[in-house]
């Protein structure tokens, strides 16, 4: 069984955009093998000849006309009601490439 | 600046090239797509190109045949069965913090286009979904982006090359063949100020006579004109050059063009390496076309330029050096050849055009376009004894532009042909009335 | 105390203009005042249920109002799922499912607890704090729909929508002694419901009886055309399955000899004898083992857990991510890991790959039986505090559903056993092949009619 080192969490964490603290950490590098212990299971399964399934429904082609469609449309307003900061019709977010 | 055709080293370039479809509705939910005609920012959204919980993408089919017509344009196979993959990174513009794109099994592959150096080999032809866009401002003094997302979850094709690119000339004929051709299918304006249409660069040089792919690549991304294009590659191409002589190895990176300074410039990494996390989505059933379905999207296809200037060749006779540029606008050529169709000689017509002897405008009446060429070159019937006798009463008369040409003045050759012509009163071929007139003078 | 009613009950009530809607949404709200503070069940109580439902007394469900978890977007109404995260997020829009049930008359009574995005079974990881078992408040009601389940099972809803990725819907129905039904995979929309594993999330409905599910699920089923996934199937009348004679169908029973589960089994092996009197066979069948599973469902949910909620990142609407509390976390981040270079295949596609096995040995089930039975949770509700430093928690409470739930298909739950001491109740894992939603009403409905299991049923035969 692999050991999950501080490093690699904060790389997953990094990927994962999510902050974490060192005690986080440590919780987090151990929930990782236990559930990773779990799922070994799935090493001994001989799955050589069969298909992997993303959709149990089995559809294809499910596309849709290339027409407007307005029903579910958001005015200015609404797009922008939930939004922390907001300057004429823009959504508003701290800089993050300094391009000056 | 050192010539970007290096006596030791050669270009070794592939391109990535996106281009907005211009369907009505955007690729997964039906908000109109026309982020540059939107008067106002965030007015064509909803919960699934806002990136709102449960919003649900549904994709557009005439996107999807669209880019099989191009990869059919382009000579491509097509993969009768695909799907769409989350490309899963984290960018303020992005605003599911996936893109909704095609990872092992795009649309098309393996097509080619020609150009005057060679074929460019294509490797893939994918659909996917433009970002919301960012722009960089300073409000009430402090650094903010401002983001608008009606072109979030635009249709996006991206078009691959193999590396074979080997002179800025090429990229720049490659790119623009390429854009016409997009053009021809009318699936996308390609507009390169608003984004419509960006360019990618991946760079790097080998000595001369090796022929392995280099160790390295620089990507230079986010280009948006063939001239910026052209004079990135070229300033990459020295920067490489330096660093190769002095025996070391550009690193691998990523880069931008600044147009004012008129160089590149690395963009700021990510300590992490990228991964994409790619996975089938699972809110988007896969796509199968049958080969007949394909087929009916392939009848579809308009005459390509290059067909259109070989059928001309046989057809009107137009020189290919004519017909190359007139075959540029799809419109504009069809128009053409309906003047063509009435010409008793098309190729002089070409030539007048190309040579801007003529101004018209498209879709001007055939007929009034052939008189307008005609009148180029129709001259009135002059007898010589005539000619002769116009010539000498107008010496007579300038006695002084005479002296002029005797002692050397040529140049005043010109006012004796617009004087001779005024006295006729009509129109002589322009070469004969010259001949007569320094043969008179030099007497 | 017209909150005690079935909707099955209230709907009659109100045709029959016995009641009027005022006084059924009065009650309610009344119920809800009384027990809301100690169980934790609503987030947020419609306080203008009324006014709303007043506008649709001529449809189908008459204005009835319902509890929904708060996972599914309400317009106007903040919708949280659970998580600080999203703790100001009013959506613009209903999700097609609240937008079905309004069309078809129903109103939202409040929005109730849940695991924090539906990750768990116990509803502990709620950032609204846990949700108590109104059976017996030192238990957890399960989950992740918990609040659902406690708002039927303490009278305080009518009936209740929830949402099941892999026993969400079902094992808090069992955990609370009520009725939860996970329809086939793409037989409810998932437009507007916040997305927790795409390949896997069914809503579906959690009521008191079976005829009320069937009843709700009717008005809540059908193709969306915004979400591709919904098959273009037609939907049946799926009250049709009630009262409907069980004779001569094949009941498969799916016996796990799993340690722990030796007085489950023993309770729900005599629950069988109920169908043979009701002239059904019933065999017992070995299925493939729920372990593999319980790593099917954990990677690839984990895999698109950390794909769906890349979107929270505070920009457009609520918090950044340094909100997500700590499972959230742990599963966004193994999820990462599982997906990322050089592990995706030796997790992700292999689980793809071992999930279609679970389908094919399904498949072979059904060719013989018409519907498998199992028990939906090992065993009753757990204490309070039970998730304490357990990162696998839901998992191995839900690997009997997993099995189902990773194919696709239908199940219900319905309480087959009582102890009489904790009040704690066992459920029944009806499930039966793709679209045959039906099927597992009449055999639920059939069972729960024969029975006293059911607390409704028997204070209805009680005449109460």
């Amino acid at each position: 069984m692999s050991t999950i080192t501080p490093a690699q969490v904060q790389h997953i964490a990094n990927l994962a955009s999510i902050p974490v603290s060192d005690e986080e950490k440590k919780d987090l590098a151990q929930a990782f093998e236990e559930t990773l212990a779990v799922v070994q299971n799935l090493q001994s399964v001989d799955t050589s000849h069969v298909e992997p399934t993303h959709q149990v429904t089995g559809l294809e082609n499910i596309l849709r006309e290339d027409v407007v469609d307005t029903d579910h449309m958001l005015t200015q307003e609404q797009a922008l009601a939930n939004a922390k900061q907001t300057h004429e019709g823009f959504v508003v977010v701290p800089r993050i490439i300094d391009q000056d | 600046m050192t010539t970007p055709d290096s006596k030791n080293y050669e270009l070794v370039c592939g391109m990535e090239v996106h281009a907005e479809l211009k369907t009505n509705s955007k690729m997964f939910c039906g908000c109109k797509n026309d982020p540059f005609g939107a008067p106002e920012p965030n007015i064509y959204t909803c919960p699934t190109c806002m990136g709102m919980p449960g919003g649900l993408p549904v994709a557009n089919k005439k996107a999807i045949e669209w880019t099989i017509k191009l990869g059919l344009a382009l000579g491509c196979k097509i993969n009768l069965f695909s799907k769409f993959d989350r490309k899963n990174y984290f960018y303020p513009d992005l605003p599911k913090a996936y893109q909704i794109s095609q990872f092992d099994i795009p649309f098309c592959y393996e097509g080619t286009i020609e150009t005057s150096e060679g074929p460019i080999r294509i490797t893939r032809i994918h659909l996917e979904e433009d970002t919301g866009k960012l722009q960089h401002k300073n409000i009430d003094g402090k650094k903010v982006s401002l983001l608008d997302y009606n072109r979030s979850s635009v249709p996006l094709i991206e078009i691959v090359t193999e590396p074979d690119i080997h002179s800025t000339s090429q990229a720049k004929e490659y790119a623009k063949k390429l854009r016409q051709i997009i053009r021809y299918l009318d699936i996308a304006d390609c507009d390169m100020d608003q984004g419509g249409m960006r360019l990618e660069a991946n760079i790097s040089l080998r000595e001369v006579g090796t022929t392995e792919l280099p160790n390295y690549k620089v990507e230079v991304k986010n280009i948006n004109s063939f001239r910026f294009m052209e004079q990135a590659i070229a300033f990459e191409m020295d920067r490489h050059q330096e660093i190769l002589e002095a025996g070391e190895t550009p690193p691998q990176e990523t880069r931008g063009w600044n147009p004012t300074k008129n160089e590149t410039f690395a963009q700021r990494m990510k300590e992490e390496a990228a991964d994409y996390r790619y996975f089938p989505d699972p809110d988007l059933a896969p796509v199968r076309f049958t080969q007949k379905q394909v087929d009916a999207i392939g009848k579809q296809l308009p005459e390509l330029p290059n067909a259109k200037q070989a059928r001309w060749l046989t057809k009107f006779g137009i020189e290919t050096k004519y017909s190359d540029l007139l075959t540029s606008e799809r419109t504009y050529a069809e128009w053409l050849e309906t003047v063509f169709a009435q010409a008793e000689k098309p190729n002089d017509i070409a030539n007048a055009l190309v040579n801007k002897k003529i101004t018209i405008s498209e879709g001007e009446a055939p007929a009034a376009v052939i008189k307008k060429v005609a009148a180029l070159t129709q001259t009135d019937d002059v007898d010589s004894s005539e000619l002769l006798a116009v010539i000498q009463e107008v010496m007579k008369a300038n006695n002084d532009a005479v002296a002029k040409f005797r002692a050397g003045d040529t140049k005043v050759i010109g006012f004796f042909i617009g004087q001779v012509m005024r006295a006729l009163g009509k129109k002589v071929d322009a070469a004969e009335l010259r001949n007569a007139l320094m043969t008179e003078l030099k007497k | 105390m017209l909150a005690k009613k079935t909707l099955t009950q209230v709907l009659d009530l109100l045709e029959k203009k016995e009641i009027t809607l005022e006084e059924l949404h009065k009650d309610l709200h009344a119920a809800v005042a009384e027990k809301n503070e100690t169980l934790n069940v609503y987030l947020t109580v419609n306080t203008a249920s009324a006014e709303e439902a007043a506008q649709r007394s001529e449809a189908a469900l008459r204005g009835i109002p319902i509890a929904v978890k708060d996972n599914y977007c309400t317009k106007g109404i903040r919708t949280t799922a659970s998580s600080t995260v999203l703790d100001t997020f009013v959506p613009p829009y209903d999700s097609t499912v609240i937008a079905n049930l309004k069309k078809a008359g129903a109103s939202i009574l409040g929005k109730t607890n849940l695991d924090a995005w539906a990750h768990g079974s116990s509803t502990e990881t709620s950032q609204y704090g846990r949700t108590l078992n109104p059976r017996n408040t030192n238990h957890l009601p399960g989950g992740s729909s918990g609040g659902s389940a406690a708002a039927v099972a303490a009278d305080m809803a009518i009936a209740a929508l929830g949402t099941e990725t892999a026993g969400s819907i079902r094992q808090p129905a069992a955990w609370c002694g009520i009725v939860g039904l996970k329809p086939t995979y793409g037989r409810c929309s998932r437009y507007g419901v916040v997305a927790m594993a795409s390949s896997t999330d069914s809503p579906g409905p959690m009521t008191k009886t079976v005829e009320d599910a069937a009843l709700l699920l009717n008005h809540m089923a059908g193709h969306d055309k915004y979400d591709g996934t919904t098959a273009d199937v037609s939907v049946p009348d799926f009250t049709q399955a009630i009262g409907k004679s069980i004779k001569g169908l094949k009941i498969g029973y799916v016996y796990h000899s799993i340690e722990g589960l030796e007085e489950s089994n023993a309770h729900l092996a005599k629950e069988l004898e109920v169908f043979k009197k009701l002239g059904a066979t019933v065999e017992k069948v070995e299925a493939m083992d729920p372990h593999y599973a319980i790593s099917v469902y954990t990677v690839v949910q984990r895999g698109e857990v950390s794909s769906n909620l890349g979107r929270y990142d505070g920009i457009r609407y609520g918090n950044d991510r340094s909100f997500f509390g700590a499972e959230a976390k742990r599963r966004i981040m193994l999820g990462t890991y599982t997906l990322s270079k050089g592990y995706s295949d030796q997790y992700y596609n292999t689980a793809q790959k071992v999930r279609s096995l679970y389908i094919q040995d399904y498949n072979k089930l059904f060719e013989t039986y018409d519907v498998l039975i199992s028990l939906t949770s090992p065993g009753y509700a757990k204490k309070i505090g039970a998730t304490e430093g357990e990162a696998m928690f839901g998992e191995l409470e839900d690997m009997l559903l997993e099995p189902s739930s990773i194919s696709g298909l239908p199940g219900i739950s319905v309480p087959c056993y009582r102890d009489p001491e904790t009040n704690l109740f066992l459920g029944m894992n009806i499930v039966a092949p793709m679209w045959k939603e039906e099927t597992v009403i009449q055999v639920a409905d059939a069972y729960e009619k024969a029975t006293n299991w059911n607390t409704w049923r028997a204070a209805e035969k009680a005449g109460e």
